[in-house]
């Protein structure tokens, strides 16, 4: 867990971060959102220390972060930023190698590591391993710098845009890897984005920034059907509403008991992708099949409709 | 054998077998001589004088490299960098310093022998290295720098592994110059009775013997140009490659 409490960031006369309160669960995502300039990053960077604190506290795991030196609580912490910040004259491996290196781990240990990171980002130890970064493509660098983050084992991971310079289709598998090995390594993450679409897919929770102020930090659904604000609504977006909050839920919670002629969906497909496949298919109804391709049920348009709205 | 390592190694054999045996040389040198005069020096040895030469080239250019790094380091972090803007500025009016002029305040101050051709280089000798390292040092990506602190390097672990490293093709490019430019500056030294090439020349110089001058001026030339290279290859060894 993170506890947050009271976080103030200024410079000069200026606020840029103001008494921000904030409990990041343990095992959870957190999307922190807002403008450009409203202070993501400088509320991401003081709770490694990057940025030290005008006032207030932040708690890892029962602990202050202000118990040992910055160095020391930035090894137990992992760090993504926008364009990987990658060490160009060191080898993947070698990159990867950086926190466990400082740890003192032993080489074995190290090298085990090393293999076992690059396999869960789909890098192959024999071919990346010993290649610089300017040797790899976007994407690859970008997994390279998620692997470093975690070469140690973190429990909490920051991550600052990291999928920011990616284009839209190796960014949408990033993120999808992101959630994966988040659920397998049960790590606690805090992702500064600015993309509504990023922070809905992978968070538990977002937190809304404006003018260094915390709008609202609630379950992406809550921000849709009770926003704090208008500033909140303004920014998550009123256009697509429904469609947002029908992302959020899978077609499990719409099914019914029965099932349709012709078309088949899956279970974990969202209700939104639903919607789309019964407005392309021009059905009113399909067959929910789980997992191993059994028949659990179906949907039906007025059902995924009725998930959509304001008031359920 | 690939053209540039055999015209390598001829131009270094070439200067062993010269110094070694530089009788050997008198046929190639006598037409410049007249009235009898010696073809080849013979006021010293001419190994002797050379490695002299090369002796206080190295060691000045070491001590101008140390210090210029050490100073280029202090003036990119922390308090020092408040004099980031005034060294910049020092180092170009430096530059436009004359050697000579630097030897003429030397000796009032220190008398005459090696010390002050060691005080002179030395001291245009800091030029190239710390203007290229201050370049190397301040203009480092932003990112990395951000992610060596993100990964919890302290500040020297940052500087040793990351800055310097990163830093340093562009150091060694400033240590190339500072070499060349020191085997040129290092005869002048003769002048302030530093034992060295220059020494060669000016017996040249006074004497009228061409001969003396072109040994003198052609051992100095093939240093620099052979430091230059060397220096070169011993960089790309051991700096890391960077993609
Ligand atoms: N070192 C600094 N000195 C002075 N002002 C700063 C400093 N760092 C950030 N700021 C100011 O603080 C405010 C918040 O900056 P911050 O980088 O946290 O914004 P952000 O929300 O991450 O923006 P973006 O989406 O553009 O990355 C900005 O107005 C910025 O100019
Ligand atoms: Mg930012």
């Amino acid at each position: 867990m993170i506890e947050i409490d009271g976080l103030t960031k200024r410079y000069g006369g200026t606020t840029v971060v103001d008494a921000v309160d904030l409990r990041v669960p343990t095992g959870s995502i957190t999307a922190i959102v807002g403008t450009s300039g409203s202070g993501k990053s400088t509320l991401l960077r003081m709770i490694n220390r990057l940025v030290e604190p005008s006032a207030g506290t932040v708690r890892i795991d029962g602990r202050l972060t202000t118990e040992e030196p910055a160095h020391a609580l930035r090894r137990r912490i992992g760090y993504v930023i926008q364009g990987n910040g990658l060490f160009p004259h060191r080898t993947v491996a070698e990159n990867i190698a950086t926190v466990p290196r400082m740890l003192g781990w032993s080489d074995v240990r190290i090298a085990a590591r090393i293999e076992q990171l690059l396999l869960l980002f789909g890098l192959d130890p024999q071919i990346h391993a010993q290649r610089l970064p300017a040797e790899l493509s976007g994407g690859q660098q970008q997994r390279v710098g998620v692997a470093r983050a975690l070469a140690a084992g973190p429990s909490v991971l920051l991550m600052d845009e990291p999928f920011g310079a990616l284009d839209p289709i190796i960014r949408a598998k990033a993120q999808t890897d992101l959630r994966a090995i988040q659920q397998q390594l049960k790590t606690t993450i805090v992702i500064v984005t600015h993309d509504m679409d990023e922070a809905f897919l992978l968070a538990d929770r977002i937190a809304v920034l404006d003018n260094g102020r915390l709008l609202q930090y609630d379950k992406p659904t809550r921000l849709l059907t009770a926003p704090a604000s208008a500033q909140v609504s303004a920014l998550t977006g009123t256009a697509d509403r429904a469609l947002r909050l029908l992302s959020l839920d899978t077609v499990m919670v719409a099914m019914a008991p029965g099932h349709a002629d012709g078309l088949q969906l899956s279970a974990s497909m969202s209700l939104r992708d639903a919607l789309s496949a019964l407005i392309w298919a021009g059905v009113r109804a399909a067959t929910v099949c789980g997992a191993d391709g059994e028949v659990v049920g179906q949907v039906t348009l007025e059902a995924i409709l009725a998930r959509g709205a304001a008031h359920q | 054998m690939r053209p540039a390592t055999l015209l390598r190694t001829a131009v270094w054999l070439s200067v062993i077998a010269f110094l070694w045996r530089p009788s050997a040389f008198a046929a190639v040198f006598a037409p410049f001589t007249h009235d009898g005069a010696p073809a080849i020096y013979d006021q010293g040895d001419l190994a002797d004088l050379a490695l002299a030469h090369l002796g206080l080239v190295l060691f000045a250019t070491a001590l101008s490299a140390v210090i210029a790094v050490l100073l280029a380091v202090v003036v990119t972090r922390g308090p020092g960098r408040a004099f980031l803007p005034m060294s910049r500025s020092l180092v170009s009016i430096g530059q436009t310093f004359p050697p000579v002029a630097v030897l003429a305040v030397a000796v009032p101050l220190v008398g005459f022998g090696s010390l002050p051709a060691l005080i002179a280089l030395v001291a245009y000798g800091l030029l190239p290295v710390f203007e290229n390292a201050l370049t190397g040092l301040a203009e480092l990506p932003a990112s990395v720098l951000e992610a060596a602190d993100g990964v919890g390097m302290d500040a020297w672990q940052r500087l040793w592994s990351i800055e310097l490293p990163l830093a340093g093709p562009l150091i060694v490019e400033g240590l190339r110059q500072t070499l060349v430019i020191s085997v040129g500056t290092a005869t002048l030294g003769s002048t302030v009775a530093a034992k060295g090439l220059g020494e060669v020349i000016i017996a040249g110089l006074l004497s009228d013997n061409t001969a003396f001058v072109l040994q003198g001026g052609l051992l100095t030339g093939l240093m620099a140009i052979l430091l230059h290279d060397a220096i070169g290859r011993i960089g790309a060894y051991v700096l890391p490659r960077q993609g």
